[in-house]
């Protein structure tokens, strides 16, 4: 990064600059290579490139999903190239390096020049040079040469410049610089930057690397128990930096912390014992989360007595230079007592479950078959907002819920997550089930009607019921019986199709129902036989219901039963679709959380910050202090009536507002006028104008 | 020839001599509201508030003094904003009763003024670009003045609606994309408003003002498509002290360089237009190209030096939120990339000396890596920033 914006500024460089060596050495042209402004522009970008890669291209993700996502050929070539890691790449570090490399032989080829130009006044100038400065004056003044010396030396101080002044034969020269915090910027911003780097370098994972390629390290890629861990993955806890993460479920404790490393991870060996005693979510009065808090404590064979401290976002604990911070939140294992409600005929037979978040387990149908259930997760609350029909937002608490897969013995299955509690719906309410193929899909969900008691107990009565064939030709036959419009005759017939369809029904929904009613009519007759035949079912789905009712003791129908009939029968259709021989209820549960911890070791921090520190102050002065030199050459005329002047300035920055600057000082320093004597305030306005 | 040194008016005069009374009184004046506001909310405030409130009073007292119209601006929108909140005393829903809460001094009231003046301000100063009379500019120059004060004033007065709505969530009204946008549009025409006092070339405006406009339609459409206005509740990670520097100091940043690409804009119509239609009223009714190139360079640097302190900010809150300064998360990522361009275009400048209509594009270009950073991380990426989702 060459910095020559002294001569691209001005007209004329300095007389001073050393020519250049006919013949330069070799070591001479490596640092103008490597500190040349190209190779760092080329650099830049190569970083920027780079740095896009990183961001289009999830980082970090397990591989498995990489090979999904792009195909073996091109899962190779990527993975070959870490564009999995690219920020952590083997190239990428080395673009990094060569930029840092770069920097410093650019700081290195310019301090020199820059102390000389802090230093020097260069006082030698020639006034054919001075001649050359875009911004130059000459002037024939009758003032004798000191007094006019002695008139510069005033302005000039009284401006802010600093001036060196000397005679040789016959004329003085006076070499005057203002701003000379701004080449401190230069060295400042482009420190900085390394000293960033530096620090970062200090902070990555570059040792780990290292110790692997030396084949001290190896990294593992199975998920299996810390225990079970060879010692080869295993980073002793001298390891000056890292970053990795644990999950520590309550009442737990954990010595070490995960690294993630490319497709697997190591594991890092902390000195310290830290057991998570609680952790809490406290919530805002909507119901979101307004703090995740752990309570921890820290076991250290050096301390007399455990460390009892509370973290939360944004409030990490620093201890001994370890950095712990709360950065996620699992279910812990809760444990879940659970009632696998069959689906059919044995609705009302259920079967205890006794399950635990991360366990399965197999649980047996009632036809002989054996489902795997897998408990995922578990949530205590769940919060969802709604708009009502004013557009005031309403939160509505569903309370717990628990994720499960159900699978069957070839490992195939749907996921599902269960409320515990019934949810108000359109002003009745529904045990809710939600299914999906997989946990990127959205859930459909299965109403289930609870009756007047927030109970299941009716419509699993129904159910059972429904699903028992000879309740279903007694309710048919009684069903025909009582209808009017049906001739005697044909009772045992319309008895006979209402129970084949009611049981259809049970088995299959209405899409059985429909298949079947397909597969006996001829077309032509079909969509008259197909209304027929619905209003059939639903006379003795109907009936089936009166005699639910009546076992109940409930006399008379009114609108809400009527309406519990209709959910009934919408969530008896939809089973077939649920693919769930059962409806898993939550009786009970004792809930039980995991705290993630990301646990940081950062020596390189201060440094990174001191870096930064470095990089902004020097901005400030690159841009807001402006870096002016001026020369004044006075010289006694021939004929000694007065003084030959010549005035000459350069800056590096804002070259508008300097010519503006320039005009000012020749009038104060050659013409000897006011500026403005109207308004005395736009000198030091003018001052004030660098940004 | 000779005059006396007392006729010249080469001396500068002390510090203290070249502020004014009036800069001394609008000082004692910013003090004073200090002073009152931790006396007021002293009990609530840890020191790193209290060093926040004691930055924020030098600051405008320093930009007071250093740009004067910011005196009588803050003193009017400070003004607006202390009477809409004394309006409201402790009861939120005087926003829809009161008159003057419900048409002008509410948040969502300031902000459909701000929105409304910022858009007659750009339809103001482009009729001014085509007329020969500076009236239509002057003209949105005022209205922008007018439209900024709204904006401020609104974010002042959605600060005290937020402990309003409920007193356990109070934060400061940065926190969400509406709320940001707001103070994108304000601020990012206050600092037009400052060049154009500065150089006086007021048919700036017209290109600067175009991409305030933009972000205004924006923030309507988020704000009506997304109930954006209405108040929620800080997610945890953003529940931190960081945010109140964090935040604003990004925004003078990407204010900057959308100003830049403007005037890139600008620059790159005068750069044609100088060749195919050099005596066209147009032609010289566009700042010189020089004029613009020196602009653009200020906007560029002053965006690029709050932006380094914006992004060293966020990496120490980096460092206390996630555990890690710098985690390469997307929006770190872009920060880094929006960095570099910054950076290449200043070494180009500084080294090279390059000038022209390169430059002018590159500034064009910047923007639209600005915008990714600001919204397409957002909307394509996913990552830690992710609050600001659309």
């Amino acid at each position: 990064m060459s910095n020559n914006d002294q001569t691209a500024a001005a007209g004329a460089p300095p007389a001073s600059r050393p020519k250049a060596a006919r013949q330069p050495r070799r070591s001479r042209i490596i640092v103008d290579f490597m500190g040349s402004m190209s190779l760092a522009i080329t650099l830049l970008v190569a970083l920027a490139i780079a740095s896009v890669i990183g961001t289009v291209l999830v980082q970090n993700e397990p591989y498995i999903e990489y090979l999904m996502d792009y195909g073996p050929f091109w899962h190779e070539i990527f993975a070959g190239m870490g564009l999995y890691q690219v920020y952590s790449a083997t190239w990428f570090l080395l673009v990094v390096a060569f930029l840092v490399i770069s920097t410093s032989f650019c700081v290195y080829r310019q301090t020199p020049g820059l102390l000389k130009d802090l230093r020097r006044y260069n006082t030698q100038v020639k006034e054919k040079s001075l001649r050359a400065f875009n911004s130059s004056a000459t002037a024939e003044l009758d003032q004798s040469q000191d007094e006019f010396l002695k008139h510069a030396h005033r302005v000039l101080k009284a401006q802010g410049f600093r001036a060196r002044e000397k005679t040789h034969d016959g004329h003085t020269v006076i070499a005057a610089m203002r701003g000379r915090w701004n080449r401190m910027g230069y060295l400042l911003t482009h420190v900085g930057i390394v000293v960033i780097c530096v620090g970062a370098l200090a902070d990555g994972t570059t040792l780990l690397k290292i110790n692997e390629w030396l084949g001290n390290l190896e990294i593992e890629t199975r998920s299996v128990p810390v225990s079970e861990v060879p010692r080869s993955a295993w980073v002793p806890a001298w390891n000056p930096s890292f970053r990795g993460s644990v999950e520590i479920p309550e009442g737990a404790s954990a010595n070490v912390v995960f690294l993630p490393m490319r497709e697997g991870y190591f594991v890092q060996e902390l000195p310290f014992r830290i057991e998570l005693e609680e952790f809490r979510i406290e919530r805002f009065s909507t119901g979101a989360e307004s703090s995740y808090e752990s309570d921890l404590i820290i076991h250290d064979p050096n301390r007399d007595e455990p460390l009892r401290h509370t973290i939360s976002v944004n409030h990490p604990l620093i201890y001994n230079g370890y950095a712990i911070y709360q950065a996620s939140f699992a279910d812990g294992g809760t444990r879940l007592d659970i009632d696998a409600i069959p689906l059919g005929a044995e609705a009302l037979r259920e079967l205890e479950v006794p399950g635990r978040v991360f366990q399965e387990m197999e649980v047996p149908t009632p036809d002989g078959d054996t489902r795997i259930i897998e408990f995922i997760n578990f949530r205590l609350e769940n919060v969802i907002q709604l708009l009502d029909e004013d557009g005031v937002r309403e939160n509505r608490h569903m309370g717990p819920s628990f994720d499960f897969r159900l699978m069957d013995r070839t490992g195939h299955g749907l996921y599902y997550r269960n409320y515990q509690r019934p949810a108000l719906q359109e002003g009745a309410m529904y045990f809710l089930s939600g299914v999906r193929e997989s946990p990127a899909d959205e859930f459909h969900y299965l109403f289930l009607p609870a009756d007047a008691d927030d109970s299941l107990e009716r419509f699993r009565t129904y159910l059972a019921m429904l699903h028992n064939a000879d309740v279903r030709n007694a309710i048919a036959r009684q069903v025909a019986r009582d209808d009017d419009t049906v001739p005697d005759e044909q009772n045992q017939a319309i008895a006979t199709t209402t129970a084949e369809l009611m049981g259809l029904f049970a088995r299959g929904g209405y899409m059985a129902v429909h298949e079947e009613i397909e597969r006996r009519v001829p077309p032509e007759r079909l969509d008259a036989m197909r209304d027929l035949m619905i209003r059939i079912l639903h006379a003795g789905l109907q009936g089936l219901y009166m005699e639910v009712l009546q076992d109940e003791g409930v006399v008379s129908i009114q609108e809400e039963e009527q309406r519990f009939l209709e959910d009934t029968i919408s969530a008896i259709n939809a089973i077939s679709l649920y693919q769930s021989p059962f409806f898993f209820h939550l009786k009970d549960f004792e809930h039980r959380e995991a705290s993630g911890l990301q646990i940081a070791r950062a020596p390189g921090q201060s440094t990174v910050y001191t870096g930064s520190v470095m990089l902004i102050v020097g901005i400030f002065l690159l841009f807001y202090v402006s870096y002016q030199r001026l020369w004044i050459m006075a010289r006694r005329r021939e004929d000694g009536t007065g003084t030959h002047v010549v005035m000459a300035g350069t800056s590096n920055r804002h070259q508008v507002e300097f010519e503006d600057r320039f005009a000012h000082l020749k009038r104060w320093i050659i013409d000897q006028k006011p500026v403005d004597a109207n308004n005395s305030g736009s000198t030091h306005q003018s001052n004030n104008k660098n940004d | 020839m000779s005059v006396p040194h007392e006729a010249l008016d080469f001396e500068r005069p002390g510090i203290f001599r070249r502020i004014q009374p009036r800069d001394w009184a609008y000082i004692a004046l910013t003090i004073a509201v200090g002073v009152i506001a931790f006396w007021q909310y002293g009990h609530m405030m840890d020191r790193y508030d209290t060093g926040g409130l004691i930055l924020a009073v030098a600051l405008s007292a320093w930009v007071g003094w250093f740009w004067r119209p910011w005196q009588a601006f803050s003193i009017i929108v400070g003004a607006l904003a202390l009477f809409g909140v004394w309006l409201y005393g402790d009861d939120l829903a005087r926003g829809s009763t009161n008159f003057w809460l419900n048409y002008v001094g509410s948040g969502q009231a300031g902000v459909m003024w701000m929105s409304v003046f910022l858009y007659l301000s750009t339809v103001a100063y482009v009729t001014g670009l085509f007329s020969r009379s500076d009236f239509p500019t002057r003209v949105g120059g005022a209205f922008a003045w007018i439209g900024a004060g709204a904006g401020f004033m609104a974010l002042l007065v959605r600060w005290r609606e937020i402990y309003l709505t409920d007193p356990t969530w109070g934060y400061i009204p940065v926190a969400n994309l509406y709320e940001v946008f707001i103070l994108l549009a304000a601020l990012t025409t206050l600092m037009y408003l400052y060049y154009e006092s500065r150089t006086g070339q007021r048919t700036m405006g017209a290109f600067v003002m175009l991409v305030i406009a933009a972000s205004v339609t924006f923030l309507l459409w988020y704000m009506f498509t997304r109930d954006a206005h209405i108040v929620e509740p800080l997610v945890p990670a953003l529940n931190s002290w960081w945010m109140k520097i964090h935040v604003p100091t990004n925004f003078v940043g990407y204010g900057g360089f959308a100003i830049a690409a403007m005037l890139g804009v600008a620059y790159l119509i005068k750069h044609r237009l100088e060749r195919t239609r050099p005596d066209a009223a147009i032609t010289q009714r566009i700042p010189s190209k020089e004029a613009l190139d020196s602009v653009m360079y200020k906007a560029i640097a002053i965006g690029f030096a709050f932006f380094t302190i914006a992004t060293v900010l966020g990496a120490m809150w980096a460092a206390e939120a996630w555990g890690g300064y710098w985690t390469w998360d997307p929006k770190e990522t872009w920060s880094l990339i929006l960095w570099l361009t910054y950076a290449a275009w200043l070494h180009m400048r500084f080294t090279k000396g390059w000038r022209g209509p390169v430059m002018a594009w590159w500034a064009i270009i910047g923007l639209f890596v600005t915008t990714f950073t600001f919204l397409g991380v957002n909307m394509f990426l996913s990552g830690l920033h992710s609050y600001g989702e659309l």
